[in-house]
């Protein structure tokens, strides 16, 4: 226990998002739907103003000073990127749309270019659609790539002898696995997880879309080979994600897009290719939006990992003492490692009418498969759920206000 | 919280509660199946033809309050009706469920509760999910999507 650790400040917070002091049909609005999109902090939004006020220009391609300048900006935010995962390089982070287009990186570059017909990539049960799409995809182009899956068990936690039944087939080229899940909360052992794959030659990818947001992460300690998050999940902009690779990885991958600023030589006939990052980052890059990720991750660093994670076990140990006493309410997966995503179902309402009802006290919470369809129809449950995911700035209170509006709205739909 | 009594009024409650018509149709001679992909909500529509008119309607299905009742609301609304007129009719309960305008027009009087959906934008599609599904099966459609 570390008791120089004070607990986060969560009004101070609240000050920072000017979103939060809404109203909603004269009620406060409770915003629970982070793990959809996180609101943003002031700071971020003067980060980008202040991008496009004072420093704005194209980067990597000016011979003048307000483009070096824009120039040395954005590559700060790359650092800012590299020191957020303990990436031993800054040449391994490769700045994205997001998460999805991360995945879709890998999926084309590495999956093209590196793994061999007749290996395969596994998945597991709980993925974001983002992290099964790609590799389908990636399957039926006909390159003799296969997809595999990982099960899951009934609590919604990752069956790691199933990981391991399917590592011994010694066709794995890639685990492909969430590294928290969007919708169980489950945490999954990645330290673990890439340990197994290595011990059979297989690389290993981590979805860090929710757990980047919740807990510290070092690729580094976790020997992670490909690691991505995206930004408008961590109090960010949209638009820029991070894909983390081993450079020895980069280096062997071919290009995905292909376009200015990923080149060395080009000529009619051919190109060859810059060396990583840049190889990855054809086009102009989301400049306005790597001056908000730097502020984002810059926000979330002076709090420090370790009180927002403490503040999230509040939560988490708040909801699962509070939901639970609703009377027909069922919590979907009962992992003993979890962050703060809850889904549930009501007995006497769909979740679509739960949405509503709640959107009718302020309360914004999300209904639906929540991009994670397989998981639903493994779990029986395919008219979706309800799910509450929390941020920085969720309160104990918030969560009661969700407990005592769910069990009005038992007693409307009854 | 009274506007949430105008898209779950007494009739919606009612027809989600206790749907009619709610099985399937031993012998059918138009039938299709509607998704809302983003929900999983999911509506089948059966229909038997005699004379060229719809002489029975059925639906299965599962998903909110309001598809659901939207549904069983649309097998008493189309009945006796031919392929043209429940098309029309059809097209008609969508426009009124995205604006909300209810036309004077007997037909819709068992039909009105559906245009509160226009006051929840996220909802419209639940309120037509059913209708869709209706008019892909009378134009020999086999899916349909709300998207």
């Amino acid at each position: 226990m570390d008791l120089a650790l004070a607990p986060l400040d969560v009004q101070r917070i609240r000050q920072d998002f000017p979103i939060l002091s809404q109203t909603v049909r004269g009620r406060p609005l409770v915003f629970l739907d982070s793990g959809a999109s996180a609101q943003k902090p002031r700071q971020v939004m003067d980060a980008m103003r202040d991008c496009m006020e004072t420093a704005y220009a194209n980067v990597h391609r000016g011979a003048y000073h307000l483009s070096e300048v824009a120039t040395e900006n954005h590559e700060a935010s790359r650092e800012a990127a590299r020191r957020f995962l303990n990436a031993a390089r800054v040449e391994e982070i490769i700045l994205t749309g997001g998460s999805t287009s991360a995945i879709n990186l890998v999926a084309h570059s590495f999956g093209r270019g590196v793994l061999k017909p007749g290996q395969r990539v596994l998945v597991s049960e709980m993925e974001h659609h983002a992290n099964l799409v790609p590799w389908q995809i990636l399957r039926d182009e006909g390159r003799g790539i296969g997809l595999g899956f990982i099960r899951i068990t009934d609590a919604g936690e990752l069956d790691l002898d199933s990981l391991q039944a399917e590592l011994r087939k010694g066709d794995v080229g890639l685990v492909a696995v969430t590294h928290m899940s969007n919708v169980l909360g489950t945490v999954t052992p990645a330290g673990a997880i890439a340990r197994m794959a290595h011990e059979h030659g297989a690389r290993v990818l981590f979805d860090g879309s929710q757990a980047a947001v919740h807990r510290g992460v070092d690729v580094q300690a976790l020997d992670a080979d490909f690691y991505t998050f995206t930004v408008h999940k961590l109090y960010g902009p949209t638009g820029i994600g991070v894909l983390y690779a081993k450079h020895e990885l980069l280096e062997a991958m071919p290009p995905f897009f292909g376009g200015g600023d990923m080149i060395e030589t080009v000529t009619l006939e051919r190109s060859t290719w810059a060396a990583p990052p840049a190889r990855f980052e054809a086009g102009t890059p989301p400049i306005i939006e790597a001056a908000g990720m730097k502020a984002a991750i810059e926000y979330v660093e002076a709090i420090g990992m370790e009180t927002v994670e403490a503040h999230e076990r509040s939560l988490v140990e708040h909801a699962m003492r509070v939901l639970p006493q609703v009377e027909g309410l069922t919590l979907v997966g009962s992992a003993q490692d979890r962050g703060g995503v809850f889904s549930f179902s009501l007995d006497a309402a769909h979740p679509h009418d739960l949405s509503t009802f709640l959107d009718r006290r302020g309360i914004c919470i999300r209904a639906g498969r929540h991009c994670a369809e397989p998981l639903h129809a493994r779990l029986g449950l395919e008219t979706g759920t309800a799910r509450a995911s929390f941020g920085l700035y969720t309160t104990h209170g918030e969560i009661d206000a969700l407990a005592e509006a769910l069990r009005e709205a038992r007693r409307f739909f009854a | 919280m009274n506007d949430l009594l105008e898209l779950y009024p007494p009739e919606i409650r009612d027809h989600a509660r206790q749907p009619r018509n709610r099985h399937r149709l031993e012998c059918v001679d138009a039938t299709a199946r509607g998704d809302n992909p983003l929900c999983g909500d999911r509506v089948e529509v059966f229909l038997r033809l005699n004379d060229g008119r719809i002489a029975e309607a059925s639906f299965m299905g599962r998903g909110c309050d309001v598809s659901q009742a939207s549904a069983s609301m649309l097998t008493g609304a189309v009945g006796g009706l031919v392929p043209d007129a429940a098309l029309d009719l059809s097209e008609k309960v969508r426009e009124m469920a995205r604006s909300g305008a209810v036309p004077d027009d007997e037909r819709f009087e068992a039909l009105r509760s559906l245009a509160g959906a226009a006051k929840f934008p996220s909802r419209v599609k639940c309120a037509t999910l059913a209708w869709v599904t209706l008019e892909a099966a009378l134009r020999g459609g086999q899916e349909a999507s709300s998207e």
